[in-house]
């Protein structure tokens, strides 16, 4: 680990890529394109956690906790990837499509 | 090392924002492949090797991969013509920037990130890596959300399969 690296540098990269998935999800208009951009700025989140991790070292530790709570975000993004595509394969069969512009009627 | 985080910050940002330009989602799917490697090498460059690798494993590997799959499934057309005007795309990178305008701001103002890393101490001795560390702590303080989280995956499982029948009611 490099001393010449700072916390900003680490936090700046993580809060661009966080508004780089943001972008995605206003200006996409695919579903799964968005669904991507939704794991972009998860990850974008997990990239600010092991930071301020790695900062807070304890005992010639880094606070390990963070890596646990980023354990717990890596399992629900998981979980949520596999729902998340279910439901769209089930949209894409009634409507035929994924192209969220297309889907604005509650019932078809 | 100051290079090497140039190198991978730069390759996470420039696959993030291939994401969001490709028209194609399999192109798509592939920069955000791109964007999880450089993030990975990044955790690794904050020494957090198991998280590194898992983030390699499960989400460059396992997720990927089913959203390739979904998108192949599904046949998804590659969006042509714009539905929005120009001035809505322009709006919400706008906002985008906003969000990064902000971030700056808070780091330039708080001034909490300006300190370096401070050095690790390694304790010699097996049993002292953050693989051991993290497992202790899984499996002793934080126990009954690692029992909440195994819930929640037969959930998805569940809910996985029930939603894609044939037949919903």
């Amino acid at each position: 680990m490099d001393t010449a690296l700072t916390l900003n540098h680490f936090l700046f990269v993580s809060g661009v890529l966080f508004a780089i998935g943001l972008a995605g999800v206003l200006i996409r208009r695919n579903l799964i394109v968005i669904f991507m951009c939704l794991e972009l700025m998860l990850a974008a989140a997990n990239l600010t956690l092991v930071a301020f991790s790695r900062f807070n070292v304890q005992d010639g530790q880094p606070a390990y906790e963070g890596h646990v709570l980023l354990f717990f975000i890596i399992t629900v993004a998981a979980a949520e990837v596999a729902v998340g595509l279910a439901i769209i394969v089930a949209l894409f069969r009634s409507r035929e499509t994924t192209d969220v512009t297309k889907i604005n009627s509650m019932k078809f | 090392m100051t290079f090497l985080f140039y190198i991978f910050a730069a390759l996470a940002l420039v696959g993030g924002i291939g994401v969001v330009v490709n028209k194609n989602p399999v192109s798509s799917a592939f920069a955000m492949i791109v964007s999880f490697l450089g993030l990975a090498a990044l955790f690794i460059q904050l020494d957090a090797y198991l998280v590194g690798i898992l983030q390699i494993l499960v989400y460059a590997g396992a997720i990927m991969v089913l959203f390739l799959f979904i998108i192949m499934l599904l046949d998804v057309e590659v969006e042509e013509k714009r539905a929005h005007p120009f001035i809505a795309s322009l709006g919400a990178a706008g906002i985008a920037g906003g969000v990064t305008l902000l971030v700056i701001t808070v780091l330039k103002r708080s001034g909490i990130g300006d300190a370096s890393f401070p050095k690790l101490s390694p304790v010699e001795g097996s049993g002292n890596t953050d693989v051991h560390r993290i497992g202790e702590l899984l499996f002793g303080q934080y126990w009954f959300p690692v029992l909440i989280v195994a819930v929640l995956l037969l959930v998805a499982t569940v809910g996985a399969v029930v939603l894609s029948k044939k037949q919903l009611r």
